[in-house]
């Protein structure tokens, strides 16, 4: 039995009047790397940011239920939300390389939890190696990140996220303004994250989620319809609406 | 073969209407250089007037101005800012909050003529500051504020949100990611926005009048509670409260001119801020 690091139990989720997620209960395997799958609308991306409390920032939104992070209720107003989201990192859809240089992005976080100035430059060169980029930079770490290409910055930005050495790393469909080269190179890079970090990653891209995940849940207008291993939700799915979403007959 | 001369037509109309508006523009500022230039010299910029303003040059007036505009700028652009700021990250979208938007969109539309009696009321006698360059700059600077505000915020909407997402999940606090990425970002956008309200409050005249500028001083305005010479004042002054307008006429010209040309060095600024802006993207 695999180690539980990450949790939601009887969760529901509001925006507004209408609701999003309906009691989802999920847990997730430490060093594994989980999808959330299902078609547009479904709140899979919703259920990957209510993790490090996103949606703090959207005045109409509510979660109920529980978030636990090994013990930590993450949203218990005890906790320090900014705590919290050290430990739970995010990758985001499209690259959001800060305005900064290649080494300011991964020293920016470093900086701001304080980590001590001379461990820095040898993290971030750590960081920039595990997320495959340190051969193509390491000698203009100088340069805007914005100059680099699109697959460049989103290995950027998950260098960024993994040089906090972070427990869980979310990802919101990372691969889906990447062209299949860059696409190909995350993913094998999602698989070797996955010795020191736990995964959770959003994906449209069924092939994708075959490759990569150890376990998949799929969902269904805001409702966890099946969770499973990746081979029984693909080969074996015991839901009517699994079969169909994943043989491609809506989605 | 209709359709052509149509689309003709509604060409020739659209263009006519932008020449008109340039030609109206370029009039306006060839009557005023070709008047004008002849009375700008170094002397004319650096000299006080003499023989009852009907020689000399406009020093104090130039000083005034822009020791006025440096008020104004520091006492409207951290509140302006601030204020911006709060509006467009923190506070929650509610009815207050567009009460609030609605009221500075409205203030920017109050004759600059009540702020004027404001300024007077509030800060000249309510406060004892007196007729002074500090009174009518706060005066300026209350008149400043909601276009500070208006284009900090649409600066600061233009960021997108994916810029403040990328700092918070790091672990950024709000005001961290507010101070390190959406005010660079803003930065140009904002600068633009103040160079623009001052260029504005420097040709300002009745705000002025009654809050501290002074039809002559002797000497130049030193400091923040003596009144003062303003470009716009004396030239509204010499073109029409003077008691020998025809002699001053040229001189009128010059100060119109030298005040255009301040105002230009300012827009030209906001324009490559702007644009430097643009190629870094």
């Amino acid at each position: 039995m695999d180690k539980i690091k990450l949790s939601a139990h009887n969760m529901n989720m509001f925006f507004g009047k209408k609701q999003i997620l309906k009691n989802i209960n999920i847990d997730f395997p430490e060093n594994k790397v989980t999808s959330l799958i299902g078609p547009s609308g479904c709140g899979k991306s919703t259920l990957l940011r209510s993790f490090n409390r996103m949606h703090d920032l959207s005045p109409d939104a509510r979660i109920e239920g529980e978030v636990k992070l090994d013990d930590l209720d993450i949203y218990d107003k005890k906790n320090s939300i900014t705590e919290t989201r050290k430990r739970i990192g995010m990758v985001f859809q499209k690259p959001n390389p800060l305005p900064k240089s290649i080494y300011e992005n991964l020293s920016y976080a470093l900086h701001i939890h304080k980590f001590p100035k001379k461990e820095i430059p040898g993290l971030i060169e750590k960081a920039l190696k595990e997320s495959y980029l340190w051969e193509e930079v390491k000698d203009e770490l100088k340069k805007p990140a914005v100059k680099l290409s699109g697959g460049q910055q989103q290995r950027l930005c998950i260098a960024r996220t993994v040089v906090l050495r972070p427990e869980v790393i979310l990802m919101d469909e990372p691969c889906s303004a990447l062209d299949p080269i860059s696409t190909n190179k995350i993913e094998e890079l999602i698989l070797q994250l996955k010795e020191n970090f736990t995964i959770v990653i959003v994906t449209h891209n069924m092939q994708q989620a075959q490759r990569i995940s150890d376990k998949v849940g799929f969902m269904y207008l805001g409702e966890l319809i099946e969770y499973d291993t990746a081979e029984n939700i693909f080969k074996h799915p015991r839901q009517e609406l699994t079969k169909n979403y994943v043989s491609g007959h809506f989605g | 073969m209709i359709k052509k001369i149509k689309y003709f037509f509604n060409w020739i109309l659209l263009l006519g209407s932008t020449a008109l508006v340039c030609l109206v523009l370029g009039v306006i500022l060839w009557d005023i250089f070709s008047k004008g230039m002849a009375s700008v010299s170094w002397s004319f910029v650096s000299q006080f007037p003499t023989n009852g303003m009907t020689k000399g040059g406009i020093l104090p007036a130039i000083v005034g101005t822009l020791l006025l505009t440096f008020i104004t700028t520091i006492f409207a652009v951290p509140f302006g800012v601030a204020c911006a700021i709060y509006l467009n990250e923190y506070a929650r979208p509610s009815t207050l909050t567009n009460i609030i938007r609605a009221s500075i969109r409205n203030l920017a539309g109050i004759p600059s003529i009540i702020y004027g009696l404001f300024g007077l009321a509030l800060f000249v006698q309510a406060l004892h500051l007196g007729t002074s360059v500090l009174s009518a700059g706060l005066t300026l600077g209350l008149l400043s504020l909601p276009y500070i505000i208006t284009t900090t915020e649409e600066a600061l909407k233009r960021i997108p949100n994916s810029m403040r997402e990328a700092t918070l999940a790091l672990g950024a606090t709000q005001f961290e990611t507010i101070k390190d990425v959406v005010l660079p970002k803003a930065l140009p956008g904002i600068l633009t926005g103040v160079i623009l309200t001052m260029s504005r409050a420097a040709g300002e005249t009745a705000p002025i009048l009654f809050t501290g500028v002074a039809f002559y001083i002797n000497g130049i305005t030193a400091s923040a509670n003596q009144e003062f010479m303003a470009l716009p004042y004396h030239l509204y002054m010499l073109s029409t409260q003077h008691q020998a307008i025809e002699e001053v006429r040229p001189l009128a010209y010059g100060t119109a001119t030298v005040l255009i040309m301040l105002v230009f060095v300012l827009n030209i600024i906001a324009f490559y801020i702007r644009f430097k802006h643009r190629t870094q993207d």
